[in-house]
């Protein structure tokens, strides 16, 4: 099984997805066929988680170079292969992946009235075709994994979601579309260099400067849409609004680290030079999505807004940690930031999701993301209320959460790189406390507001299982990183070493 | 040693914990005894390892308990540093701790949420533990944050009241503000040292002294001075100095026990400490311990000048607090790190006493805290007054007292520091403010102590008949706390002057650069406490002290009238001091507003007009409009397609023929 462990991991979920379309075709979500349906779906998502399991067991955090490799060829005239692997980048995405999921159909357990089938089955052909992304070694393999992420997402938010969902959904699509047409053009481009589309023949092939700074240009509209980077980040917030709550989750947990995976997986090896020649400018975009989408969280009405928001901030920290590369060097520098930056996604993921999931509890009772809805929702909800603390102090980097680890690397490793850089992304300390605990004050603290506060009812078994199981993930990672870096440790040391040799 | 580390800083967690997730299932009473048996054990064996320490001569020890994360050379662990400061601080988080737990079954005894507030206060006990404990930056930060997670849950305890969610965010902020500068310098030390954990950098300290950092160009600063600097920045906020005090006195708005236990005797003393710890570092930049000591100057008399003008009982006490940080803070600067820590350690009794005599007053009327409705509570509520009496004398640094120990030697390392030594205009400048700052702020000390003293317990009876008639003495939990306080407020300074200040006690755990070495030259003329205390007459602080006191009896016992005189008189200070010299609006309207502004602009403006209203969906309008204008010419007729068709064969032909 463990030779194409990646594959059952990519194509289980999609079969799962397949069948029940095929089958669950009732539209009534009280009927016996749709509840079969919600525990086939829960059922297969954590048959996923567990034979990710198996992936964590067997994965060498010694080893140098790709695991669980698996190469078939796919398009023989074009040099298309089917190929996977992966290394310590992509495992911890590839777990939060399959972790994540699972708790997303717990979520939509009974709040989904519409086509429950469908919608399970898309998280589920999501789930397959991100993992899909993550292991791809070939860059055509990789580019179709890409592409087809976009539709499930696309009838998630537009089937699923809020009132201005069309709006939404079109933003979404034509800006992540359009970053990604340029990525192929580079794929080709490429091809024509190297003679395939196999990853590690772009990251050896020979490249000029000019050509270099294209394809990190065209590499950057891709991932800078998809992470989001400032100033192609406005898409964010729209479909964040509008999509339901498992859909948020997946997109802030999972569907943005694809842009952070992309420079790491792409744009370092394949185009170091271009990469140091623009590094200065992404770390100005880092720094601005830092502090000025701080700012502009702050004043944001609706929660999900406010979360989508803080995503973009948090993210900063990835690109930051990355691209500070060049600007440091010894110990306790490039790895540091580049460390730092991979342990935010992942805690990202899990906060964010957190964060989605317990807004999503409050509309699901309210219908209403407005934060002056609320108020004082510590009296009737106080279980609740603990959750909701405890995921804002890791949003707003308490040590001691996971929130805290990614964060406190980077600013460790960008201040060797220019005191300034560190300054301002510490300066999160200060924003992110504020519009993240400005919110809790406002919607969790003070007096009953309305009488719609009044009647709320606090968390339910579902509820509280899926929140209890990211508080702990959350404090497991803030206490003890170590396994999770330990992962990463050997993969980027590999990494700093190969981006350290120029191709010119 | 090791297991008694562990189960140290473990049992409160595990009490916490228990209390916290089970309250509902333990019950009150469960609640209670779960949390004091964690605290206890913590305190007991705190007693001991102090004990192994100072009596049986056991060494520091530096232990790692497990590896947080490695990578790229950087080593973050977590461990126990427990020399002597360390134990010291131990005991005093410990017993404090422990009696406020014992405290607050009478205090909060009326209260819904008994159980979630035994399961804070030990958790912030653990937290305090694991911040002086720590052998290493990252776990400082932890604890240093850890603490102030707590403070902001207990702070805002009382969740339903607008002004506690307020005064714990504005906590929460301000220390924040604090806490961003103390990340900048914990970076600035491994980008220097390549190391979090305590004893390398200390061991590599000299060699960074040397380096500079450019932070503007051109002008490069000293290292170690950069750091020492921002590393303050964090002592700053959490020891509330100015002008990072603002969140101090609205604090109040939390119970009384943490007011005593939290923002009195320990949480708000761990910038102190750190410093202290830290000592090794700051010894290596003058212009760190110049910074340190005018700051705290500043802060030792101005908010000692606001306690006189306060009229809640809590917010009097607060800025006495506030003012007692000050203190010690000058006497970080002046290098008399052991008589920080002397001060911290005696000021933790004395202050945590006064602010539990305040709270048992508070119980007794009801929740009235403006002491302008108080008066005559002397008859009483005895025991209460006797030991507030003891706190308030203690404070004002009464001959014999622990505080007239700590006091006296911290005024008198100030006058006897470098700076007064030294020779340029600055060093003397810097000497004047702080020793003036400190002697000035006797007088103010003793004037606003017994000003509240009189007020509350002496003079007129002012309460309304219905508060009178149930006025009576609070129950032993609360009394017993208050005698236990009391003993070491009035008696601890007689035995420990000696060893702590004057003899080897901290060892290597403080280190002081021989030309700055206060202590150590003082300690030539030290003839034991009673030599101090024969003296004690003729010092200028005796005799502040003492008119402080007259000034108090005389304007509030004996000539009530006059107060009001004075303040119709003084119209313009008293109302610089009644809006605390405008720190808190400039905080609030000044960077909390301003932010906010930032904020509307940067979203309305730079978001919505400029990126999606322009770029995006300007963009797409475009892209719609190009589209409707092009629409046009496919407009179905055969005939002008044809036209279409026979233009463009032309050009092309003309093309062909004509120009190539």
């Amino acid at each position: 099984m463990t030779q194409h462990l990646l594959s059952i991991l990519i194509w289980l979920p999609i079969m799962g997805g397949a069948a029940l379309i095929a089958i669950g075709d009732n539209k009534d979500a009280a009927s016996s066929r749709a509840g079969l349906m919600r525990i086939a779906a829960l059922a297969v998502s954590v048959a996923t988680f567990l034979i990710s399991i198996a992936l964590y067991a067997g994965f060498d955090n010694a080893a140098t170079g790709m695991q669980f490799v698996e190469k078939e060829p796919w398009v023989a005239s074009l040099n298309v292969f089917y190929s996977l692997g992966v290394d310590g980048i992509s495992t911890p995405l590839i777990l939060l992946t399959t972790f994540i999921t699972p708790l997303v159909v717990i979520a939509g357990w009974d709040t989904i009235k519409n086509r429950p089938a469908q919608y399970f089955a898309a998280f589920l052909i999501l789930e397959g075709l991100m993992i899909g992304v993550f292991s791809a070694l070939d860059a055509l393999l990789f580019y179709v994994f890409w592409e087809s992420m976009l539709i499930p997402m696309f009838l998630i938010i537009g089937i699923w979601g809020g009132a201005r969902r069309v709006y939404a959904t079109l933003k979404f699509f034509l800006y992540t579309f359009l970053g990604s047409v340029l990525m192929l053009v580079a794929f080709i481009y490429l091809y024509g260099q190297t003679g395939g589309f196999d990853l590690f023949g772009f990251v050896d092939a020979p490249l000029t400067l000019t050509a270099q700074k294209f394809i990190f240009i065209a590499f950057l509209l891709a991932f800078a849409v998809k992470v989001p980077m400032w100033p192609v980040h406005t898409w964010l917030p729209d479909a964040h609004v509008e999509a339901p709550t498992g859909g948020s989750v997946i997109l802030a947990a999972i569907m943005l680290k694809m842009g952070g995976y992309g420079f790491v997986r792409l744009s370092l090896p394949i185009v170091p030079d271009g990469s140091e020649y623009f590094a200065g400018m992404m770390i100005a975009l880092s720094l601005i999505a830092v502090v000025y989408i701080g700012f502009v969280a702050l004043m944001q009405k609706d929660m999900k807004k406010l979360i989508a928001y803080s995503s973009i901030a948090h993210m900063g920290f990835v690109t930051l940690g990355f691209f500070i590369l060049w600007s440091v060097s010894g110990n306790a520098g490039a790895g540091l930031g580049m460390s730092g930056g991979m342990v935010q996604m992942i805690s990202h993921g899990l906060i964010s999701g957190a964060m989605f999931l317990c807004v999503g509890v409050l509309y699901d009772r309210m219908h209403s993301r407005e934060i002056a809805d609320y108020g004082g929702v510590a009296n009737t909800m106080p279980v609740f209320a603990a959750f909701m603390v405890l995921f804002a102090m890791a949003n707003a980097g308490l040590p001691g959460t996971s929130g805290f680890v990614g964060e406190f690397m980077v600013i460790i490793a960008s201040f060797k790189a220019n005191f300034w850089y560190a300054f301002l992304a510490a300066s999160t300390l200060i924003l992110g406390a504020a519009y993240t605990l400005w919110m809790v004050k406002r919607v969790i603290y003070g007096e009953v507001a309305n009488a719609n506060v009044a009647a709320l009812t606090d968390l339910n078994t579902r509820e509280f299982i899926v929140l209890a199981i990211l508080a702990v993930s959350v404090l497991l990672v803030g206490l003890w990183p170590a396994p999770l870096v330990d992962m990463m440790n050997v993969t980027i040391e590999q990494l700093i070493e190969q981006v350290g040799q120029s191709k010119l | 040693m090791y297991d008694y580390y562990l189960i140290i800083v473990l049992a409160p967690l595990a009490a916490a914990i228990i209390a916290g997730l089970a309250g509902k299932k333990i019950g009150r009473v469960g609640a209670h005894w779960v949390t004091i048996a964690g605290v206890g054990t913590a305190c007991v064996l705190s007693l001991l390892v102090l004990r192994n320490m100072f009596w049986g001569g056991a060494a520091a020890e530096n232990i790692s308990v497990y590896t947080w994360a490695v990578t790229d050379g950087l080593h973050m662990e977590v461990g126990f540093l427990v020399d002597r400061l360390t134990a010291l601080m131990m005991c005093v988080v410990t017993f404090v701790s422990l009696m406020v737990h014992i405290y607050t079954i009478g205090y909060m005894h009326e209260d819904p949420g008994y159980q979630r507030f035994f399961s804070y206060i030990s958790l912030f006990t653990f937290a305090m533990l694991m911040l002086v404990m720590a052998n290493n930056f990252l776990q400082l930060f932890f604890g240093w944050e850890a603490v102030g997670l707590v403070s902001y849950l207990l702070i805002g305890f009382w969740f339903k009241r607008e002004t506690a969610i307020f005064a714990n965010l504005k906590a929460f902020l301000v220390n924040r503000v604090g806490d961003f500068g103390f990340i900048l310098g914990i970076a600035g030390v491994v980008t220097f040292t390549g190391s979090l954990d305590y004893a390398e950098v200390f061991a590599s300290a000299d060699q960074v002294a040397t380096q500079s950092i450019e932070i503007f160009p051109g002008m490069p600063w000293n290292a170690m001075t950069v750091i020492c600097i921002l590393l303050f920045i964090g002592a700053m906020g959490k020891s509330a100095q100015a002008p990072l005090h603002v969140w101090l006195p609205d604090s109040m708005e939390g119970p009384t026990p943490i007011s005593a236990l939290i923002h009195a005797a320990t949480m708000v003393t761990a910038g102190i400490f750190m410093v202290a710890r830290m000592s090794p570092l700051f010894e290596l930049s003058t212009t760190a311990l110049g910074f340190v000591i005018i700051i705290g100057s500043i802060t030792a008399f101005f908010m000692g000048l606001l306690g006189i003008v306060q009229n809640d009982i809590k917010r009097v006490v607060a800025y006495s607090t506030l003012s007692q940080l000050g203190y010690m803070t000058v006497a970080l600067g002046a290098s008399a790190y052991s008589a920080a820590i002397f001060h911290l350690m005696t000021h933790a009794f004395f202050k945590a006493l006064l602010f539990l005599a305040a709270g048992s007053v508070i119980i007794a009327m009801h929740h009235e805290q403006d002491i302008r409705k108080m008066g005559g509570i002397k008859k009483y509520m005895p025991i209460t007054y006797w030991t507030a009496l003891v706190g308030s004398l203690a404070l004002i640094g009464f001959p014999g007292s622990s505080g007239f120990f700590s006091k006296d030697l911290l005024i008198e390392a100030v006058k006897e520091s470098h700076w007064h030594h030294g020779t340029t205009l600055g060093d003397q400048m810097t000497y004047w403010i702080a020793y003036l700052s400190v002697l000035l702020g006797v007088f103010v000390t003793a004037l606003y102590s017994f000003r509240m003293f009189f007020l509350v317990f002496h003079g007129e009876e002012r309460m309304d008949a219905e508060t009178k008639s149930h006025l009576h003495e609070t129950p032993p939990v609360v009394t017993v706390p208050l005698i236990m306080l009391a003993i070491p407020s009035a008696i601890i300074g007689w035995f420990t002057v000696g060893p702590v200040l004057f003899g080897s006690y901290f060892g290597d755990a403080i280190v002081v650069a021989k030309s700055h070495d206060v202590i150590g030259d003082m300690s030539s003329g030290w003839h034991g406490s009673l030599g101090l205390l024969e003296h004690a007459v003729m010092t200028p602080v005796f005799w502040l002290a003492a008119s402080g006191v007259f000034t108090a009896w005389f304007l509030y016992l004996k000539r009530p009238d006059i107060p009001a005189t004075i303040k119709n008189k003084l119209s313009v200070a008293y109302t610089v001091l009644e809006n605390k010299f405008y720190f808190d609006d400039l905080w609030i309207s000044g960077f909390a507003g301003g932010g906010r502004a930032i904020g509307r602009f940067l979203w309305q403006k730079g978001d919505q007009m400029l990126i999606d209203d322009m770029l995006v969906n300007g963009t797409a309008r475009t892209v719609g409009r190009l589209a409707g204008a092009i629409r046009q010419i496919q407009t179905g007729y055969l005939y002008t397609y044809a036209f279409a068709m026979f233009i463009g064969l032309a050009a092309l032909l003309g093309w062909l023929i004509w120009l190539r």
